[in-house]
């Protein structure tokens, strides 16, 4: 108030009415911060509100994309027995790839947590491996090991007196193929995550812990784990995202099969919709989960945002 | 309730840092020993040791007569606070008093009965709903003592607890620190490289410096007779003065002569316990309260005169200090408000000779 008050003295004998008025609106520091960000939001605009809206507007058409239908190409989803075995099966599948990459990387998290720092780096390098190495090419690696006449995982089974297995032949192996890949390319990620949340935890409250009377355990229980809900929180909500939103694995590894069994939203949006010509219904369904993970986040992150303003 | 006993205890860190060089000490039931020493002279090491949170290289700690070397720090039932008070500052005020009850098994009421009393005894009751975040530092301060106190505890330790305080809540926190001692009577362990802070907390005052131990005494006895130039150095603000001198006899008295001369007699009850340094270099040691000015003091035995020329005068309201170097030394003395000092005007004052030390400087002991 007082700065725009100077401003308009200084400016005021000198301008006419007008232009002063004008000339205080740029002056205005929120004129000029709004000024300075109108780049951002519109790359903001342009990258993601406008696909967004697009797909929506896509999502309302029929298969010629000369009619509007409202929500009849989801109506049609939910009748076709398909759709909602790629429902069921894209739930269990990024429910229980990200429970078990959350597991194994706090497990990881907490090993590399206990080695010394000199020797930590090198853990820390090559444990990041299997996400840094591009989805596309690690997953035909495994698809050469799954491999039904070459599988070397086989041949280590046989190897060692187990039976071979139809990795990829069989719905229910090749559901679990598609979740192993999956853990063992996001692990790290969480690794990473968690050692970042594991290293913020003062010594001090562990060694209060102790005193107080926790085991180890308890110590896990009462002080890490809630020290690092924050982080665990944010962490399963974008991984359970990315993983809703996965393709690559599954088109390499199964791209579906067999018959349609292991296919998630997005590659089965890749086959409505490209494959099979039908754009609006694969927009459909590649926007199905859109509402309940915007409605999961919307929670999870106030979540954070209040224990932040509670704790930090 | 319980004492603690301290065996020939080293500590030694991993590339050989010796933080504890083998102390003994005996820490009686319901005693406030406080350990004071300079930075880095093994204090905290020495707590945590105590409290199991560090190893024992040799040597052995008993708590009630059981030797504790391999007890974990949870089965050990000690209480402490930490500097930074360490309080989880995802629990509440009352969670994280109740939590080593709860861990213990306590049962609901009495937590609660214990939790609310500690809140009365540290009037904190108001506060036991909020997070640690929305507290001052006084506040927490306090609640990790509560924390200390609903356990009940064999033994509490206090590392550093009122140095992240300022100096009017530090004075505070401390007189409520020995009032809630004077109330629950647990044995305590406290450090601190505050002088003013173990002398006024301590029932015993145990002075550390590179890993072992100068002296273990009550307040008056480190303040009236140290044992050592480093404890007569560091207990006592302003710091002692030492200025090099030689011990003279001359018929049968026995002076205490400074380089320029001046000539101080010893008080006849304690040549005998010079005597057998006659002739050497020694260290004079007088505190600046025992340096005064000669027109404030009325004549007894064992003042002698001698004549200062201020250099710095400090008038610090009741009294004033003044300072002035020589033989590059530095002399404080203490004076009398009321006596006009000037710097460069010399002032004519006297040494209580009664409360001098001598130190020899080649072992550095009082003699
Ligand atoms: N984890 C450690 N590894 C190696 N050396 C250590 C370790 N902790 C402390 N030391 C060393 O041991 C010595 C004693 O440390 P300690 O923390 O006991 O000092 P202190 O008396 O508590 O000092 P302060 O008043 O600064 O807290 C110091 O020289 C310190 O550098
Ligand atoms: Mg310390």
């Amino acid at each position: 108030m007082a700065l725009d008050a100077t401003t308009a003295l200084a400016g005021g004998p000198m301008t006419p009415a007008g232009g002063g008025t004008l000339r205080r609106l740029a002056r205005r520091r929120s004129t000029i911060a709004f000024l300075m960000t109108l780049p951002l939001i519109a790359v903001i605009a342009g990258l993601v509100a406008y696909p967004a809206g697009y797909a929506i507007y896509l999502a309302t058409l029929n298969r010629r994309m000369t009619g509007f239908i409202g929500l009849g190409n989801f109506e049609i989803l939910l009748e076709s027995e398909t759709f909602r075995m790629v429902i069921w099966q894209s739930c269990f599948f990024a429910v229980t790839a990200v429970i078990l990459k959350a597991l194994f990387g706090f497990w990881l998290a907490s090993m590399l947590h206990h080695i010394p720092t000199k020797g930590q780096r090198i853990w820390r390098g090559m444990l990041l491996l299997p996400w840094v190495v591009p989805p596309a090419l690690s997953t035909l690696g495994w698809w050469w090991m799954f491999d039904p006449s070459y599988s070397s995982i086989n041949w280590v089974l046989t190897a060692i007196g187990g039976p071979a297995i139809p990795w990829l032949g069989e719905p229910w192996w090749a559901r679990v193929s598609v979740i192993l890949v999956n853990v063992w390319a996001g692990t790290p990620f969480f690794m990473i995550m968690y050692l970042a949340a594991l290293k913020s935890v003062p010594d001090q409250l562990y060694e209060a812990a102790a005193i107080d009377g926790a085991t180890g355990w308890q110590g896990l229980r009462y002080v890490t784990l809630p020290m690092m809900r924050n982080i665990i929180s944010i962490t399963v909500l974008f991984s359970l995202i990315v993983t809703f939103a996965n393709y690559d694995i599954v088109r390499v590894l199964t791209n579906g099969g067999p018959r349609d069994l292991t296919h998630v939203f997005a590659s089965y949006a890749f086959q409505v919709g490209i494959l099979s010509g039908n754009i609006p219904r694969g927009a459909a369904v590649s926007l199905f989960m859109f509402p309940i993970l915007a409605g999961i986040a919307f929670f999870v992150l106030r979540g954070v945002t209040q224990r932040n303003k509670e704790m930090a | 309730m319980a004492q603690v006993n301290i065996k020939k205890v080293v500590k030694e860190y991993e590339g050989g840092v010796q933080a504890v060089k083998g102390i003994d000490l005996d820490i009686g039931d319901k005693e406030f020993v406080v350990l004071v020493g300079p930075s880095g002279c093994g204090k905290s090491t020495t707590l945590r040791m105590i409290a199991g949170l560090e190893e024992i290289t040799s040597g052995a700690i008993e708590i009630d007569g059981n030797i504790v070397n391999d007890v974990p720090p949870r089965d050990r039932d000690i209480a402490m606070v930490f500097q930074n008070y360490a309080l989880y500052p995802h629990m509440s005020v009352y969670d994280n008093m109740a939590f080593g009850l709860m861990l213990r098994k306590f049962p609901r009421e009495e937590i609660r009965r214990r939790v609310e009393n500690a809140a009365r005894i540290l009037d904190i009751g108001p506060l036991l709903e909020r997070k640690p975040k929305a507290l001052s530092g006084g506040q927490r301060q306090r609640v990790a003592m509560g924390r200390a106190i609903v356990r009940d505890p064999k033994v509490f330790l206090f590392d550093e607890p009122l140095s992240n305080l300022d100096a009017k809540l530090r004075v505070q926190m401390r007189t409520e620190i020995k009032k809630v001692h004077q109330t629950v009577k647990t044995t305590t362990v406290y450090v601190t490289h505050d002088q003013v802070e173990a002398m006024t907390l301590a029932d015993r005052v145990v002075v550390m410096n590179h890993g072992i131990i100068e002296q273990v005494g009550p307040p008056q006895v480190l303040y009236h007779s140290p044992a050592t130039k480093f404890v007569a150095g560091f207990i006592g603000s302003p710091a002692m003065n030492f200025i090099p001198a030689r011990l003279e006899q001359a018929s049968g008295a026995l002076n205490v002569r400074l380089s320029d001369g001046a000539l101080l007699p010893v008080p006849a009850d304690r040549t005998a316990r010079y005597a057998g340094h006659a002739g050497r270099e020694v260290l004079f040691g007088i505190r600046p309260e025992h340096l005064t000015a000669a027109s404030q003091m009325e004549a007894r035995p064992g003042l002698a005169p001698l004549s200062l020329t201020p250099e710095v005068v400090e008038p610090l309201g009741a009294e004033t200090l003044f300072y002035c170097w020589r033989d590059g030394g530095e002399i404080c003395a203490k004076i009398d408000p009321g006596v006009a000092a000037a710097p460069g005007v010399p002032l004519a004052m006297t040494a209580d000779m009664n409360r001098m030390h001598i130190i020899d400087p080649a072992t550095d002991k009082v003699l």
